[in-house]
């Protein structure tokens, strides 16, 4: 093959000062446990569409409400920016070969911290019981909203820290072109920081103040569209770190390369365009937002669907080029070549697989027409366990296989338990996401506690339990994550984990000439975002009248 | 080189895929008037009691094959919570909620709507048989979310539909269960 261009500046590798990397490992690990935290309430409130409560069994939760705001909270918004506050950094000083500002990271981690510290009083204490959504006027305490805000901070702080590498590295290097692997992850956050304003603006300057007697009443539908003007987007802000390691790290790790340097960053230039104008089309049911404006955003989602069109091509190449070269023959003969013994390949794969499935149904969601069929209906959770809850979380599980042992020294405790997990995990998944499909084709709706309703339909036994025998199974590779990464942490052999972050190689060089430099032109692409955002939300929300009808209700 | 050729050719073919699907969505408005609902004005949730229609819901007929029902939706239960309709007529459903956010599912069909405290929510539908079907709300509206629900009952078309008022609905069920 001919010379092929390191995504990284240094190839030879970059050791990050231990005491970074020990903040590191302790923000992955809020992360890992929010996982395990989370998962318990997943596996009831799964099994209460099979009919069987298990509430009883957790010692001071109060309703399944409380249990479904943890398991949201937990695993979508505390799991998923954990573990990318510690890997989008990592990532960054691995290809910059420069370290991290230890102050920032501190604070990132403290922020973290401090907010988890408020949000699990709340949700504990059954104060906030108001689904990770958290629509108005449904009221919270104060705790919940500070907390959650301060997790938000938390992954600005991260991204201020990966901005300031990035400033020392441009000194250093003018006139070169970012190294690709530093690039995708500080793109990353820089889409997410666009995408996290709005929710900022609902929670500080609406509900918070709300809560703590400052403002009378908020206006539901505004508090809500702030809400999904943000809740699209950050579904890409989940994604995009998964996509680090699939576009950058996996092609290395099957022995394939990664296949254009100029294609990859287009990709992450369009999520940075397009992941945000898109919210309304969580919003098509809503009263008080015209046709046209669900239209545009309708149209806007479909693009935002292109990269990850681009994506399925990338990232099969790349695993077609090291299926062939480990001897596979033929036309498919290269997939069994694959690394299929190596759990942190295996869950990825896995988690590309289900994301296919995943794609496909959101695709359905973004069809307004068969939104109003499936919207609120369990068709939806159906479909983004096989986005967050597969895409992103497998691909974070195979993550840890290299990276706990990356960061703590200890090799990986048991290789087949971490396969049983990644395909336990799988095959419960797609038995779950089968049951909540079909369930909400019949209107199964999401977000109900089945096991106690006093209404049900012959249409959604099969369904029902289908989601039930899927979430337990579900739990069950979860758990053995569990063991196998806290048995890696407390027994893993001290010798034998890998001593590098396994970065690829590109097949296409990133040109020094053309328009291609560009594409590393990230405030001119920001700015642009930022126009593109005001096309698609400025004349609602020029045109919306605010009225604050709404005094808080604490209906939990 | 060859990969760059595939590459092009899986993204056009993407493209043409992705806008298939968006042709098919203005077929499906266009011709078969397939709308989402959009905005059909405001009114204060505290005065849902008194503000017309709301005042009394329930099942008008507007016109020659054309009906009205008016439902309000609160913690936790739709007012009217029993609907009876002719199939085949054209049905204008206008909701709104009296305190948090509710949804407004009428199972089987695509009648799907959010009611939002402050927005009136509206969408039209015509039932092609006659049924029963489950009325959900289906967004979490607090303790008691998994108890609220409707019945709609689709009669045989050009049965007589009696006016179906229920009184204002003021009383909250919430206020009831809450003290439990």
């Amino acid at each position: 093959m001919a010379s092929l261009t390191s995504i990284v500046l240094d190839p030879e590798g970059y050791d990050l000062p231990a005491a970074q990397r020990r903040v590191l490992r302790w923000t992955v690990y809020i992360g890992y446990a929010a996982l395990i935290a989370g998962v318990f309430h997943g596996l009831a409130n799964a099994l209460s569409y099979a009919g069987i409560s298990i509430l009883g069994w957790f010692p001071g939760l109060r309703t399944y409400y409380q249990g479904l705001t943890a398991h949201g909270v937990a695993n979508v918004l505390i799991f998923t920016f954990s573990f990318s506050n510690a890997f989008l950094p990592l990532m960054t000083a691995r290809a910059l070969a420069r370290p991290l500002h230890s102050g920032l990271l501190w604070s990132s981690l403290a922020a973290l911290v401090a907010g988890n510290i408020l949000v699990i009083y709340a949700v504990v204490g059954n104060r906030a019981s108001v689904l990770y959504t958290s629509y108005a006027p449904l009221q919270a305490h104060w705790t919940y909203y500070l907390g959650l805000a301060l997790v938000v901070v938390s992954t600005w702080l991260a991204l201020a820290n990966m901005l300031i590498a990035l400033r020392g590295w441009r000194r250093e290097h003018p006139g070169q072109r970012i190294p690709l692997l530093g690039y995708i992850s500080v793109t990353s956050y820089l889409m997410w920081l666009l995408a996290s304003i709005p929710i900022a603006v609902e929670f500080l300057v609406f509900l918070l103040p709300w809560t703590l007697g400052l403002r009378a009443e908020v206006d539901p539908l505004l508090t809500r569209t702030l809400f999904w003007f943000t809740g699209h987007a950050i579904v890409y802000a989940w994604l995009l770190p998964a996509y680090v390691s699939w576009y950058a790290l996996i092609p290395r790790q099957v022995g394939g390369v990664l296949i254009s340097d100029s294609y990859t960053r287009i990709v992450w230039i369009l999520f940075l365009l397009l992941s945000i104008p898109t919210g309304f089309h969580h919003q098509y049911a809503d009263p008080g937002i015209s046709n046209v404006m669900k239209a545009i955003h309708g149209v806007l989602t479909f693009g935002v669907f292109f990269p990850s069109l681009a994506t399925a091509f990338s990232v099969m190449a790349a695993l077609e080029i090291g299926g062939r070269r480990a001897g596979g023959r033929g036309l498919l003969g290269w997939i069994r070549k694959l690394p299929w013994g190596d759990p942190s390949v295996v869950a990825q794969l896995l988690a590309m697989i289900t994301f296919v499935l995943g794609g496909a149904t959101g695709l359905i969601n973004a069809s307004f027409t068969m939104n109003q069929v499936v919207h609120n209906t369990t068709w939806v959770p159906g479909h983004f366990h096989m986005t967050v809850g597969s895409a992103v979380a497998l691909t974070f599980m195979g993550v840890a296989y290299w990276l706990i042992p990356y960061l703590t020294g200890r090799s990986l405790f048991s290789r087949r338990l971490a396969l049983a997990s990644a395909w336990t995990y799988t095959i419960g998944l797609l038995i779950f996401a089968r049951g909540m499909i079909s369930g909400g084709l019949e209107g199964m709706p999401r977000r109900t506690f089945m096991a106690e309703a006093t209404y049900s339909s012959e249409a959604w036994r099969l369904p029902g339990i289908l989601t039930g025998v899927g979430g337990s199974i579900m739990f069950a590779g979860v758990m053995l994550f569990f063991l196998v990464i806290g048995l890696t942490i407390v027994a893993g052999r001290q010798q034998g984990a890998p001593r590098d972050v396994p970065v690829s190689r590109t097949l296409t060089a990133p040109a020094q000439t053309g328009w291609e430099p560009a594409l590393d032109r990230l405030g001119v692409w920001g700015a642009a975002a930022i126009a593109l955002i005001l096309i698609a939300y400025g004349p609602w929300l020029i045109g919306y009248d605010v009225v604050p009808v709404s005094p808080g209700f604490r209906l939990y | 080189m060859k990969i760059h050729v595939y590459e092009k050719a899986f993204l056009t073919v993407g493209i043409f895929v992705l806008a298939a699907c968006a042709l098919a969505l203005v077929y499906a408005t266009v011709v078969h008037g397939l709308h989402l609902p959009g905005e059909a004005g405001r009114i204060d949730p505290a005065e849902v009691a008194t503000t017309p229609p709301f005042d009394r819901p329930g099942v008008y007929q507007r016109g020659e094959g054309q009906y009205e029902v008016v439902v309000v939706g609160r913690a936790w239960s739709f007012h009217p919570a029993d609907i009876r309709v002719p199939a085949g007529a054209e049905i204008t459903f206008t909701a709104t909620s009296a305190d948090v956010i509710h949804g407004f599912h009428i199972e089987g069909t695509r009648l799907n709507l959010m009611l939002i405290p402050g927005q009136i929510s509206r969408n039209t539908y015509r039932f092609s048989e006659p049924g029963e079907h489950l009325l959900l709300c289906h967004e979490y509206c607090g303790l008691g979310h998994h108890v609220m629900y409707g019945r709609v009952l689709v009669e045989e078309p050009g049965t007589d539909i009696p006016l179906v008022q229920t009184a204002s609905a003021s009383d909250g069920g919430a206020a009831h269960l809450a003290t439990h």
